[in-house]
Formats: structure tokens, sequence, C-alpha cells
């Protein structure tokens, strides 16, 4: 796995031109997509070069405490993003920021504790970006689905109410099925990862000239790794973010402006 | 029809028979109360109540009782009917003012135990999905109570062959009908009714009406009733509240309020 290349920056020049040829479709078809093609590729460009330099600086530093720093920026700017998914939820940021914590802490802690990893910068940043990133994008789609299935159930949820339910109780099928969207996508592409696509840290690992072994490998922890980090911020998310819908007297809050 | 502070105890021989005096002393009636009533027999007192949505009173200076029996509450689409009704066990609070249940403060009962006591069944049916056994079995167990189905079924007016049927394929009447019997099914002291059959056609409503009627006979159970039919308040409850536009126009005996 030690095998690096080295990519010129004329070669990522070049690969604009595969830019070009989607503003092309989106200008020919009208897909008024051009402008968000341009932020994308720019936005793209100036932050994953600033973080090339960051992580360069974490392993020069070669200290675990500025990993854990750039973590938890991650996890921070994380929750808010997912919080702008999960507008109907009532106070979001809170359960975000503990279900990614939660998700990465875990998932990193496990993979050190087993030996799977070693505890440096070379395998925590890379590994902690992605586990935080996946756990973000599930807890959002969770909590997006919370936010709709709430709206949609509140006829049965205060049905359920009226009996004399706890809140939990009532809202329970809603957050098993807002659980099932955040995990879906990720065991979905588990399932068919070799076959109909093949995931970006092989194909990078045999760009870099890695053993296909190597890379099915690595890639395969990958997988296992992120479907634990998904669930947790998933599970996490949903049965933290469900309360905010009630009162303490266990009644359903009427929904916001 | 509208008298103001008129508690004094004059209502008439309808009323007597609901309340009984002994003057206790230390109750203080409501505007459209009555000197004198036996705390037992008031089920509901509501004092100055409001509520606000949205930046909107939806009620405003509700003051009245309820006492045991069947009342209904009427009045106009928007009047706040079934804005009180879920005020009564306390599926919202309200913003001002006081209710109390059985000469307490509602809100000195813990609220789960009080929804199992005052049950309230909504204007469209919402049962969980599975049979209606399954809905009935899940009531009972939250209210740690027995489940004679065939005997809650038929206090619904569904025979026992519904038991197994799938919720999803009843018509409305029908999940209607089951909403009550899963309500029955904790066995309550008090059935809060927000417009039962307000999606029904005329056999259906008969249905439910006659279940209703059946269930008096039956059980030592109060009903508070909203309808905006005045002739569904006559042919069901003893007691009339009628609100318009977020307040209280008249409370008191049926023969009286829908003369």
């Amino acid at each position: 796995m030690s095998t690096s290349i080295h990519i010129d920056v004329w070669q990522v020049g070049a690969s604009l031109a595969l830019v070009a040829l989607a503003a092309a479709i989106s200008l020919w078809r009208g897909a008024d997509l051009e402008r968000d093609i341009g932020i994308a590729t720019a936005r793209s460009f100036v932050q994953l070069t600033l973080v090339g330099y960051a992580i360069k600086l974490i392993f020069d530093a070669d200290t675990v405490w500025l990993v854990l720093a750039l973590l938890a920026v991650m996890v921070f700017f994380g929750a808010i993003t997912a919080r702008h998914r999960a507008e109907k939820v009532p106070e979001s940021f809170g359960p975000l920021l503990i279900a990614l914590s939660l998700a990465g802490g875990t998932t990193l802690g496990l993979v050190v504790a087993l030996g799977i990893f070693d505890p440096t910068p070379r395998y925590l940043v890379p590994v902690g970006g992605m586990v935080i990133g996946n756990a973000m994008t599930a807890s959002a789609v969770a909590l997006n689905r919370l936010g709709d299935e709430m709206d949609d159930a509140r006829d049965r949820i205060e049905a359920t109410l009226a009996l004399g339910a706890t809140a939990r109780e009532a809202a329970s099928p809603t957050v098993r099925r807002a659980l099932r969207s955040g995990m879906i996508t990720l065991v979905d592409s588990t399932k068919t990862t070799g076959l109909i696509f093949f995931p970006g840290t092989m194909v990078g690992m045999l760009l870099a000239g890695a053993s296909p072994t190597d890379a099915v490998r690595l890639q395969l922890i990958l997988l296992y790794v992120l479907l634990g980090s998904v669930s947790i911020s998933a599970l996490t998310a949903t049965a933290l973010a469900y309360r905010n819908f009630f009162t303490p007297a266990a009644q359903l809050r009427e929904p916001g402006p | 029809m509208f008298q103001p502070n008129s508690g004094g105890g004059n209502r008439g021989p309808a009323a007597a028979a609901i309340l009984r005096g002994d003057g206790a002393s230390d109750f203080v009636p409501a505007p459209w109360g009555y000197f004198g009533w036996d705390h037992a027999a008031v089920l509901f007192e509501l004092r100055e109540v409001g509520l606000d949505r949205g930046g909107r009173a939806v009620l405003e200076q509700v003051s009245a009782s309820i006492p045991e029996g069947a009342t209904a509450i009427v009045g106009p689409s928007g009047a706040g009917k079934s804005t009180l009704l879920r005020l009564l066990n306390r599926l919202a609070d309200p913003d001002r003012g006081q209710i109390s249940y059985r000469g307490r403060s509602l809100d000195s009962y813990e609220p789960l135990a009080l929804r199992r006591e005052i049950s309230l069944v909504p204007q469209l049916p919402a049962l969980l999905a599975g049979t209606v056994d399954s809905n009935l079995r899940y009531a009972a167990e939250l209210a740690g109570e027995p489940l004679d189905a065939e005997r809650t079924l038929a206090l619904a007016g569904l025979d026992r062959s519904f038991a197994e049927r799938d919720v999803a394929k009843l018509s409305v009447g029908e999940q209607q009908r089951a909403m009550l019997g899963r309500a029955l099914a904790q066995r309550p002291r008090v059935l809060l009714l927000d417009e039962p059959t307000s999606a029904l056609d005329t056999a259906a409503r008969d249905a439910i009406e006659a279940a209703l009627a059946e269930l008096r006979r039956e059980l030592e159970i109060s009903i508070v009733l909203v309808s905006h039919d005045p002739e569904q308040a006559r042919r069901l409850s003893d007691w009339v509240l009628r609100l318009e536009a977020g307040g209280v126009v008249d409370c008191g005996p049926l023969a009286e309020v829908l003369a």
C-alpha cells in the first residue's frame, strides 16, 4: 500500500474538458445547471486544495491532537450542512452534532482498538473524513424523512397519544421508517458494489498502482466501517430528534410556520 | 339565549336532575355554572380558558361546566369545538385560564394516565396498521386492562368477524367504529368524540349513534361529543355547550339551550 504516484496540475486542468462537456449538455438541453456546475467546480478545487494543504500539515506534524481538531471541525460543519436537509425537524442541530460525533468516535475508536488501522494521521484523517461524510448524509436523509413522515402521520400519532401512549410509542413506526431511509442507500450500494460500480477507494488505489488484492481488502474494510458509522448516526439522530416534536407532557407540538 | 354570568341555580328541573345541589362551600361557579353543585357531578370545569394558534385566539374567555352524562359541544365550523375537546385530555394545554377534572386541576394529573381515563376519538379514523384485534389489543395493553374483544366490538357496533379484518380494508364508517372500539378497550370513564359521524353516510351515522346510545345504557360512562349538527346533539346529549368564534354563547341543559 506504499505506492504513490505524481499528478501534475496540467492533468487536473485537462480534466476540466469533461466539466465543459457537462456545462454544454446543460446549456443544450436547458437543464439550467451551468451556473451550479461552475460553482461546484470552483468550490471543489478550492476546498480540496485547502484540505490537501491542511492534511499535508497534519501529516508533517504527525500528532493525533491535530487530527482530532480536524475531525471536530468536520463534525461541526457536517451537522450544519445536514441541518439544512432537516428543516421540518425542530432544533435538529443538537441531535445531528451528537449523531456525527458518536458515529465518528465509535467507528474510529473501534477501528483502532481492533487493530485494523494504526492511530496515525495517515489513516485517521482519510477514514475519519469518509466516516463523518457518510454519517452526515445518512443522518440528513433520515431526519429529512422524519420531518416529512411526522407531518404525514400527525393524525395517527395524535390518535395514538390520545390512548395514553408515550411519545416514543406513538412515533415509533415513523422513527423506524426514517432510520431505514437513512441506512438503505449504503446498504443497497454495498450489495451492488463491484457489480454495478467500483467504489472510490478501490479506484483510487488501483490508479495509484496498488495490487488489486490490497485495493479490494481496503475497500471492504471501509465499506464495513461505513455501514457501522451510518447506522450509528442515523439511529442516534432519529432517536434524539423525534423528541423535539413533542412537549414534556407528550403533546405533539404545532408545526412551525 | 345569551346570558352572561347567569349562574344562579335557576336553569330549571333538567339541570336539577343532573346536578345535585348540596351547597359545597369552596366551589366558585363559572359564569355558566350553578351555585352549590356537587363536585362529583361536575366532570370538567373551564375558567376563562384561552388558546392561541398562529397568533390568533382560537379560544377566548371560555368558562363553562360540563357535568357527568352526555354533553354536546355544538357550533359552526371554526368555532373552536375540536380544539376545546383536545384540551380536555391534555392533547394540548390552554395558554390562559384553568381546566379542572373532577374537582382537580387537569395539569395535576399524569397526562398518559389521564388519556387512558379520558379517551379521545378523533374526527378522522387513524388506526395502526394491522387488524382490528391488534388495535384493540394495543389500546388495552396500554391501559393495563384485560381485553374482551367480542364485547368491545359489540359495544362499538361491530360483530366479532371484524376482529381479524385488516383495518386498511374497512370502510370509513367501519374504521370509525373500530376507533370507538379501540377507545372502549381501555375502559375509559369519559369518552371524547370529535365529530364521530361527519365523514359518514346516513346509514353509517345511524349505526354509530345506535352504538353510542347502547353504550350509555350498558356502561357508566360520560360522553363529550363535538358536533356541528344540532339534531345530533338532540339525539345524543342531555347537556349542551354552544361555541361561536372561540367563545361560549350558551351552556346548559339540552331542553333549554336547543329549545
